[in-house]
C-alpha cells in the first residue's frame, strides 16, 4: 500500500531520526512510503493560541499538497486530531471544506493506521526492559486511541509495559499553554515525572513528541536518566 | 494589579500548597465515582445529553421570545419580573424591596448569581441581618471566602477547620463528627427561617411556558427560606430558562448526577407564586432576571453555546488547571473550564485572556458535560475572539507572523540551525521557564535529511 507520510514539526525540527523510524516501521509493515518534500506543518498551535487566520494559511498549504486517494499516517496523535477535528472548525463555510472531509476519513496516527487499518499487531521489534507508556490528551480525548498502542508495545519481543497509575491525566504540555502559564504546565510535567519515576521505570513511551519534549525538557533540568522514546523509535527497534 | 497578574500570583502560592491539591484531588476523585454511579440511570446517557444539548439549543437561539413568555405566565400568575442588565440594578431593587417591606431579617441559599452580584458584601454593608443558609456556603462566609466550587464551596475546607469555625459562630463543641455539626447548623438555622422576612434563592430553571421556578437541593434550606418570609425573591440568570415542565425531569436528573453523583437531590421543588385560595407561601413573588454580559456572550454566534451551561460543576473536578489551582485563584464568579470561556466573554476579552489562556486543551471536561458543550473549543473561540478583536500584543505578533512565515515556506524552515535557534529562543526563552531545559533545534532537519538521502533539493 502506497500511504502518505506526515511528520509533525517537532519531530521535523528538534528529533529528525524519529521520522526515519517512521519510515522505518511503516516500510517493515509493507508500505510504500511517500513524503512531500514541500510539507511542514499541519496548523495546530497556531489554532490553539487562536491563530485562525495564520492556522488557515498553514493548514490550506497541507490540504494543497495532499494526494488525492492516499492514507495520510501521522507520526502524532495531536496532528492526527487537528486535521480530523480541528478543520471541520477552522475550514466552516470555505471551499477547503471538501477537501479536509475527503482527507479526515483518510487521516490516521501511527498506531491506529497499524492496529485498526493494517490490522497488524506484531512487527517483529525487539528491546529489552520495561516501559511506561504515556497516554497524550490529544489522542486519548481526541482521537479516542488508547488500546493501539499498548497492543503494538505487548507484542515487543522483550519488553515488558507498565502501565501508569491516573493515565488520563494532563501532562501539561498544552501547546501555547506551556508558555503563556509556565507555572502550571511545569508543576503538571513534574507530577508526571513523579508518577513516573515512582514506577522505577527508565524509559517513558508516546505517540507525541510534543508532551514528550515537554517532560524531557524538565528532567533534564533535573538530571534525571529517564529516557524518551516516540511509539515509532521502539517500534524500528531491532527491525 | 490587573486581573491577569492578580490571577499569575494567586496560581504560584496555590501551587505551592499541596496540602490544598492533595484535598481537592480526593474531593475530585469522590465525585467522579459518585458521578459514574447516579449516571447508570440512564439507560441511554448519549441519548440523555444529546437531549439536553438540543434543548439548551433551543433555548438560546430563542431567549428573546421565551423570556417575554416567562414574564408574562408569571405576571399572570400574580408574581413579578424585574429586569436587570448589570448587578448595580439588581442590588438597587433588592434594596428598594428591603426598604418597602421594613425587612429586618434576611436569609438567603445558595446561588451562584447571589455572588456574581455581590450580594452578601452589599446587604451586609447596608447594615441588615443577613443570614446564609446553605452548609456550604455558611461556611465559606464564615471564613469571609468566595466559594471554593460552585456546588461544592467548601471542598477545600478540612473537618477541623470547619470545627473551628463553627465553635465561634455558633458555639457548638469541639471535637464532633460532621453529622453533629450539621445538626447544630440546622438548629441555628431554624431560628432564623422563622423570622424572616425575605426570603432570597437562586433558581435552577425557569419554566417559560408557565412562569415557574425549578429549585434543586439537598439541605431544604431553600423550600425553608421561600416558606415562611412574606417576600420571595428569586435571582437569576437570563440564561435559566427551559422551555416546558416536561423538560424538566431530563434537567433535574442530568445536574444532580453530573453535579452532585446523585439520581436526584433530596429536595426538587417547582415554585411559582401562591394562588389566591392557598394559605401558604409568599405574598409577593418577585423574580429578578439578570444579564450581566450574558447578553453579549449570545451576540456571539459561534459561542452562545456556552449559555447552555446548567453550572453543575462536573469539568471543573476533571480539569488538570482547576484541581491544581483551585477554584479561588480564578478569581472570578465562576470558575474552572466554563468560567474560562464565559468569564472572558461576559466581562472583556481581554481583561480575562490569562482565562482563556488557563486550559491545556485537554479535552476532558468535554466528555463530562452534561449538555455537550464543546468546552475546549469554545476556550479556543475566545483566544480567536480577542485577536481578531485587536488586542494581541506586539511580540505576540512578531512570533506568530515568524511562524506563518517559517510554515508556509520550506525554504524558510530548512533555514541554518543557528538562525532558527536565535529566532527561537529571542521568541520562547523568557516564557518557556526556568526549570526546565530549552530544547535545541536539530543541525538538519528531517525534511533536509530526507532531501539529502533522496534527493529533491
Amino acid at each position: 500500500m502506497k500511504i502518505d507520510l506526515f511528520i509533525p514539526c517537532f519531530i521535523d525540527q528538534f528529533n529528525p531520526q524519529t521520522g526515519f523510524n517512521m519510515v522505518k516501521v511503516l516500510e517493515k509493515a509493507g508500505c510504500q512510503v511517500n513524503y512531500n518534500i514541500e510539507q511542514t506543518c499541519c496548523g495546530l498551535p497556531a489554532f490553539n493560541a487562536g491563530q485562525w487566520n495564520e492556522a488557515r494559511q498553514v493548514s490550506e498549504k497541507l490540504l494543497n499538497e495532499i494526494t488525492p486517494d492516499r492514507n495520510f499516517v501521522c507520526a502524532g496523535s495531536a496532528c492526527t486530531g487537528m486535521i480530523r477535528n480541528s478543520y471541520d472548525l477552522l475550514f466552516q463555510n470555505s471551499s477547503y471544506h471538501n477537501k479536509f472531509r475527503q482527507l479526515q476519513k483518510r487521516t490516521f496516527e501511527l498506531s491506529e493506521f497499524l492496529i485498526d487499518v493494517l490490522k497488524i499487531e506484531n512487527l517483529g521489534s525487539k528491546f529489552s526492559g520495561k516501559v511506561v507508556f504515556m497516554d497524550t490528551c490529544t489522542g486519548l480525548n481526541g482521537c479516542g486511541i488508547k488500546a493501539q498502542p499498548r497492543k503494538l508495545l505487548e507484542q515487543i519481543e522483550g519488553l515488558e509495559l507498565v502501565e501508569l497509575p491516573n493515565q488520563d491525566e494532563c501532562c501539561g504540555f498544552g501547546g501555547t499553554f506551556s508558555v503563556t502559564n509556565s507555572d502550571i504546565a511545569i508543576h503538571l510535567g513534574n507530577k508526571k515525572l513523579n508518577v513516573i519515576k515512582e514506577t522505577g521505570v527508565q524509559t517513558v513511551v508516546s505517540t507525541d513528541y510534543s508532551c514528550l519534549i515537554h517532560l524531557k525538557s524538565i528532567a533534564e533540568k533535573q538530571e534525571s536518566n529517564l529516557k524518551f522514546l516516540h511509539l515509532a523509535d521502539i517500534l524500528a527497534m531491532g527491525l | 494589579m490587573s486581573a491577569e497578574q492578580n490571577f499569575h500570583q494567586a496560581v504560584k502560592k496555590s501551587l505551592q500548597n499541596t496540602e490544598l491539591q492533595t484535598r481537592t484531588a480526593a474531593a475530585a476523585a469522590k465525585h467522579q465515582f459518585a458521578v459514574a454511579e447516579a449516571l447508570k440511570q440512564f439507560a441511554d446517557l448519549e441519548l440523555a445529553r444529546n437531549r439536553a444539548k438540543y434543548i439548551k439549543w433551543r433555548v438560546n437561539e430563542n431567549l428573546d421570545k421565551y423570556l417575554i413568555d416567562f414574564e408574562a405566565n408569571l405576571m399572570r400568575k400574580g408574581g413579578k419580573v424585574i429586569w436587570a442588565d448589570t448587578p448595580q440594578t439588581a442590588l438597587a431593587e433588592i434594596e428598594q424591596i428591603i426598604k418597602k417591606n421594613q425587612a429586618k431579617h434576611i436569609v438567603k441559599s445558595k446561588s451562584s448569581i447571589c455572588n456574581e452580584i455581590g450580594l452578601n458584601e452589599f446587604i451586609k454593608a447596608k447594615g441588615y441581618d443577613l443570614t446564609e443558609t446553605d452548609l456550604g456556603d455558611f461556611i465559606v462566609d464564615g471564613f469571609n471566602e468566595k466559594p471554593f466550587h460552585g456546588i461544592l464551596p467548601a471542598a477545600h475546607k478540612t473537618k477541623e477547620e470547619i470545627n473551628n469555625l463553627l465553635n465561634q459562630k455558633i458555639s457548638t463543641s469541639l471535637d464532633i463528627e460532621l453529622n453533629e455539626m450539621t445538626k447544630d447548623v440546622r438548629d441555628y438555622m431554624r431560628s432564623k427561617f422563622f423570622k424572616a422576612d425575605i426570603g432570597i434563592t437562586g433558581a435552577n430553571f425557569l419554566i417559560a411556558e408557565n412562569g415557574m421556578v425549578c429549585i434543586s437541593e439537598n439541605e431544604g434550606n431553600v423550600r425553608l427560606a421561600s416558606a415562611f418570609a412574606k417576600t420571595h425573591i428569586i435571582i437569576a440568570g437570563i440564561d435559566k430558562i427551559l422551555p416546558t415542565l416536561q423538560d424538566v425531569d431530563l434537567f433535574f436528573s442530568l445536574l444532580s448526577s453530573y453535579g452532585n453523583g446523585q439520581r436526584l437531590m433530596a429536595y426538587n421543588s417547582i415554585v411559582g407564586p401562591k394562588n389566591l385560595e392557598e394559605q401558604d407561601g409568599a405574598n409577593e413573588f418577585i423574580v429578578i432576571l439578570v444579564d450581566n454580559g450574558r447578553s453579549s456572550t449570545l451576540a456571539s454566534h459561534d459561542q452562545r453555546e456556552a449559555l447552555s451551561c446548567i453550572k453543575c460543576g462536573a469539568c471543573h473536578f476533571v480539569c488538570p488547571v482547576f484541581t491544581n489551582i483551585g477554584g479561588h485563584s480564578y478569581g472570578s464568579s465562576y470558575t474552572g473550564p466554563i468560567g474560562s470561556i464565559t468569564e472572558p466573554l461576559a466581562h472583556g476579552l481581554n481583561e480575562y485572556k490569562h482565562l482563556s489562556n488557563a486550559s491545556t486543551n485537554c479535552g476532558k471536561c468535554n466528555d463530562v458535560c452534561p449538555v455537550k458543550i464543546d468546552i475546549s473549543n469554545h476556550i479556543i473561540r475566545n483566544r480567536r475572539d480577542n485577536i481578531n478583536a485587536g488586542n494581541e500584543t506586539t511580540g505576540e505578533k512578531l512570533a506568530w507572523y515568524t511562524w506563518t512565515k517559517a510554515m508556509l515556506s520550506r525554504k524558510n524552515l530548512n533555514r541554518s540551525t543557528s538562525i532558527k535557534n536565535f529566532t527561537f529562543r529571542q521568541l520562547y526563552k523568557t516564557a518557556w521557564g526556568a526549570e526546565k531545559e530549552f530544547p535545541k533545534i536539530e543541525e538538519k532537519s528531517f525534511n533536509q535529511l530526507w532531501r539529502e538521502k533522496f534527493g529533491g533539493v
